[in-house]
């Protein structure tokens, strides 16, 4: 060890380990790990070995579930779901609450396991893991306590799966389990190949919290495991985790009842504007991208700065760079621990390669690391044009492009030409830029002046292919809850096909008349209202003559004046839906914003041709969506036409196109530039565009063979919208 | 000991590298407070950095009650901080403080009580602390620390000038300050607390610069709020861009309210993260401190005797 005087020459800081003693205890322990099943563990099977990334050492052998397994252990789960829903909201309420205290007291424990199992600092798994993952406990123990309140007529799923990825183990297992258990449904957790010690560990905290058996249940195993939990009895599955795996996911469950909701890993999105705070960015960027402190598991990260300011911040941030420490996960003073798994790092090193060749230029500071280990020094790619094929993609590790912009537009104009749109941070101290730049990002969490934020009361979810989970706040419950039932109406075996034909030019050149009419979502609330009052009244002008050709075809007539009822139902509550503020943390407003999706492809029921017809437009155009609908009828479509033309609609804001319902909802499925698409035909229907619509990874929403009098219009109004939430700090 | 760091010659009044410039409080805020907790200092370390702390001390006394007796006592803890066990246990032949500070009227018998050792004297002036005393007898009050061997001076800026954005006001002002010093190095204290504003603070201390002081001073150690790590961490940003655009490498010195062995550490990590371990040194970075030294003795002593001190066995400074 140096001596005092030494140090006073280097003035280094010196090393600050943690030592893992009741980890490597609790790991010697068990040696092998069986599956979590029915509130114990079973014997272990064939088992695969769980690596210390930093090291390289084996820290436990961990079974590989096949079939058999996840077959038991989904049967667990499924046993104990009727019991489990039955349970009161108190009694659920009060399980969160001993598993919070639980957590609570074995921080240490868990941060350090976090640490030997993923190679995150430990500082972090400390600051950021335990007290986010104890929050979300304790959080969704009050959601708990009033379910019922909240969601009138909602039941509880049943049984989940919880697909979850490597990255941030702990929080990112507590934040889909907390909501899932909350809602009253018993999970089946499948934690990373990379990391399961967390899940295992947390499995042993239900146990002794005396959560009923089957409550909670933990499989392990790698992706044919996933799989495996796919296709078992199940009646959800959450998924984080990359794109890809989602991708196939969605494939794989069309035409299943069982919902799937994605969580998909996304690079970041900075913008720093000229007149921000530089010194405050290049922390809030450091903290964002390469150091895990944020939310969202880490997927590199676009830079998008003012050119006003590019010398000056990349400046700061290439020397911000070289002050940081990478080192042993255990050491309280390292901000850089191991990467996930040494391939992650091969991964880096050739998505370097690929930038530089395409033009990109390569920055990394100089720093020692340790020589063992999946270690990888932080990498900042200046230069990056949108050309360049490492622009935009998603890659876990330390890595972020920089490329420049000259006005704010030319920033909002290079941040939404993405693929995915998870969070993103505004740097600018000008709150009226801010704000603006704010409303016109596709991305779910927006942060102004600060590094990505969650809290477990504000929905966070991302847009576009990052998925369309929200976790957190009230939305976040509703996911893990079905939703109120409604009484069937079976759709006609062969949809009638509105009179006419529309060729794919026809149906893009609609899609693109309908994009172009994005004014409609810029409107105040109050224009909205006013328009769609406009449409009501229209629609009650007509309702006699619609009801006769309702009859003449054989429907109810009195579906047209529940329609007009309908009609100004949507339009008293156009103008109530725009969100809300609230105060999740100290020094910050939080906005929960409801956005609309952009174009959304409807597909309507064939058996209530007017009445489904407006159930599910109207609601969507609400909320400053635009539509492309396909109305499965026999009533002359020009009438349908001529209701919104003549109520005075924009062009492009509802289009309907003629011709025969599946063939065309499949076309809409598949074109990318449709954000959304509701499919209200039948279940055979509903599967193919779940199948079509996997490659785009589009919002899809299918409510099939229902009585649309009965429908919920506050669920249609939730399905109308995706939360962007906005952080916003404040202080003088 | 006359400090080896060039002086600064300051640049003529340069509104644009300021005028527009707006800080981050929350941000600010943030950085600040994970700052400390993410350098962890223990053992040898913090006991070397400890040691620092003593190296970089502007030992003060600024008291109505101050008395040639009182301040000799003061000198005399500058001159051996440490016990001699606790030093030699330390591994250190010397070790003294960067500089002892006092009101002007005090500065001779500290000269006197400082002689042989090395250890300047430092002196506040200008009014000190409100700075509201017509010009021409804060300049003349600068002549005379200096006349009384003050090698350091410590000058208080109009707060007035800050609030009312009045850059011109002070610019000339601290220029004619820094021409009164004449040899004597230029530390001038913003008073931040009653700047208020995390800007105010950015823009003072971009003016102090620009008109020459060769260290920027957070207090007076009178003011309601003193010494804090968001208002240090804007004027080491302010100075770090300053040494940017000159050359020119400023020194940095908080005072007031930093009472403890925690806080030394602090202000040392954030000088070392934000500017390098050149401003760890006495010709860059002093921490203006009374009652500081005597928690640093305590954890000095517990490291090297493995018992908790008491602060009944030290020398009182």
């Amino acid at each position: 060890m140096p001596s005092v005087t030494d140090i006073l020459d280097t003035m280094a800081y010196g090393p600050a380990p943690e030592v893992p003693d009741e980890a490597l205890a609790w790991l010697a322990a068990h040696g092998r790990f069986g599956h979590f099943c029915n509130g114990a563990f079973t014997t272990a099977g064939p088992c695969v070995a769980c690596v210390n990334p930093a090291t390289g050492s084996v820290l436990a052998e961990v079974s590989q579930a096949g079939t058999a397994e996840v077959a038991a252990v989904t049967a667990a789960a499924r046993a104990a779901a009727p019991g489990w829903a039955a349970v009161s909201d108190h009694a659920r309420a009060m399980a969160l609450m001993a598993l919070a205290r639980a957590l609570r007291k074995r921080q240490r424990f868990f941060a350090l396991l976090t640490a030997l199992d993923t190679g995150t600092p430990i500082r972090d798994a400390f600051e950021n893991d335990l007290p986010g993952a104890i929050r979300q406990l304790t959080y969704h123990a009050g959601r708990a306590e009033t379910r019922e309140s909240d969601f009138p007529g909602r039941v509880p799923l049943g049984v989940v799966g919880l697909v979850l990825p490597g990255d941030l183990p702990l929080p990112m297992l507590v934040s889909h389990l907390a909501p899932a258990l909350a809602a009253g449904a018993t999970v089946v957790v499948k934690p990373s190949e990379h990391s399961p010690l967390s899940a295992l560990a947390f499995a042993e905290l239900c146990a002794e919290v005396k959560l009923p058996p089957g409550v909670v249940n933990v499989i392990t195993g790698d992706d044919t495991t996933g799989v495996a939990l796919a296709a078992a009895d199940l009646d959800a599955i959450a998924f984080a985790g990359s794109a890809e795996a989602g991708r196939s996911l969605r494939a794989a469950l069309a035409g299943s009842d069982r919902a799937l909701s994605l969580s998909l890993r996304s690079p970041g999105l900075h913008i720093v504007f000229a007149d921000a705070d530089l010194d405050a960015a290049v922390e809030g960027v450091v903290e964002g991208v390469w150091r895990r402190t944020g939310p969202f598991p880490p997927a590199g990260a676009r830079l998008l700065v003012a050119e006003a300011a590019l010398g000056c911040f990349t400046e700061k941030l290439v020397a911000r760079l070289g002050r940081l420490r990478a080192g042993d996960p255990l050491d309280h003073g390292s901000d850089l621990g191991a990467l996930l798994h040494p391939g992650r790092r091969d991964r880096v090193e050739a998505f370097l390669a690929a930038a530089v060749v395409a033009g990109a230029t390569c920055v990394r500071p100089e720093m020692a690391l340790p020589a063992a280990g999946a270690f990888c020094a932080p990498a900042l790619l200046l230069g990056t044009e949108p050309a360049n094929p490492c622009y935009g993609a998603e890659i876990p590790g330390p890595v972020a492009t920089l490329t420049s912009f000259r006005t704010p537009a030319e920033a909002v104009e290079l941040a939404n030409s993405a693929r995915s749109g998870l969070s993103a941070t505004i740097w600018s101290e000008n709150i009226t830029l801010a704000h603006d730049i704010a409303a016109q990002l596709v991305a779910g969490v927006i942060a102004l002046n600060t590094a990505p934020l969650a809290d477990a009361a504000v929905p966070s979810g991302g847009m576009r292919e990052s998925g369309a989970a929200r976790l957190g706040g009230r939305a976040g419950l509703s996911s893990f809850l079905r939703p109120a039932p409604v009484p069937a109406c079976p759709e006609p075996a062969n949809a009638p096909a509105s009179a006419g034909e529309t060729s794919p030019k026809a149906l893009d050149k609609a899609v693109t008349a309908a994009r172009k009419a994005a004014g409609w979502a810029e409107k105040s609330t109050a224009a909205r209202t006013e328009a769609l009052y406009a449409v009501a009244e229209t629609l009650a002008a007509r309702a006699g003559a619609l009801a006769d050709r309702l009859a003449a075809s054989g429907h109810d007539r009195a579906e047209a004046a529940q329609s007009v009822a309908l009609a100004f139902r949507v339009a008293a509550l156009t103008d109530r839906e725009a969100g809300t503020g609230s105060a999740a943390r100290a020094q910050m407003l939080t906005l929960t914003l409801n956005a609309p999706w952009g174009v959304i492809g409807i597909a309507c029921p064939a058996a209530q041709p007017l009445l489904g017809l407006v159930a599910l437009v109207l609601p969507a155009i609400a909320l400053g969506n635009r539509v492309v609908a396909l109305p499965a009828t026999a009533l002359p479509l020009a009438d349908l036409t001529a209701l919104f033309h003549d109520a005075g609609l924009p062009a492009g804001v509802v289009t309907l196109l003629p011709g025969p319902r599946a063939d065309l909802a499949q076309a809409l499925a598949r074109h990318d530039d449709v954000a959304a698409l509701w499919y209200a035909g039948n279940v055979t229907g509903a599967a193919e565009v779940t199948r079509e619509s996997s490659g785009n990874l589009k919002a899809l929403w299918c409510p099939t063979e229902r009585d649309w009098s009965a429908q919920s219009l506050a669920d249609t109004l939730e399905a109308a919208a995706q939360i962007k939430t906005v952080w916003i700090p404040y202080g003088a | 000991m006359t400090s080896p760091q060039p002086r600064n010659p300051g640049t003529a009044l340069t509104l644009p590298w300021f005028e527009d410039i707006a800080v981050n409080t929350p941000a600010t805020e943030a950085r600040a407070a994970r700052l400390v907790a993410t350098r962890p200092l223990r053992g040898e370390w913090r006991a070397a950095w400890l040691v620092n702390a003593i190296r970089c001390m502007d030992l003060t006394t600024l008291a109505g009650d101050d008395t040639p007796a009182r301040v000799a006592r003061l000198c005399a803890k500058a001159r051996r901080p440490l016990s001699d066990p606790v030093r030699a246990a330390l591994g250190l032949d010397r070790l003294t403080t960067a500089a002892v500070c006092v009101y002007p009227t005090m500065v001779r018998s500290a000269v006197h009580a400082l002689d042989g050792s090395g250890i300047p004297v430092a002196s506040v002036a200008t009014g000190f602390p409100s700075g509201l005393m017509p010009l021409s007898l804060r300049l003349e009050e600068i002549r005379h620390a200096v006349g009384e061997g003050a090698a350091e001076i410590d000058i208080v800026i109009t707060r007035a000038h800050v609030l009312r954005g009045d850059w011109t006001a002070l610019y000339d002002e601290i220029a004619a300050m820094r021409e009164a010093c004449g040899a004597a190095h230029m530390k001038a204290i913003l008073a931040t607390g009653d700047l208020q504003t995390l800007s105010n603070v950015y823009k003072a201390s971009m003016v102090a610069m620009q008109a020459g002081a060769d260290f920027i001073k957070t207090s007076t150690g009178k003011e309601a709020v003193n010494a804090t790590l968001p208002v240090s961490l804007i004027m080491v940003r302010a100075l770090r861009d300053y040494g940017a655009r000159t050359g020119v490498r400023i020194g940095f010195k908080p005072a007031g309210g930093m009472k403890t062995a925690e806080d030394a550490l602090a202000w040392q990590i954030l000088m070392k993260e934000e500017l390098g371990r050149d401003w760890l040194a006495p010709c860059l970075f002093r921490l203006g401190a009374s009652s500081m030294l005597g928690d640093i003795e305590c954890a000095l002593e517990s490291h090297v005797t493995g018992r908790y001190a008491a602060s009944h066995r030290h020398a009182l400074a």
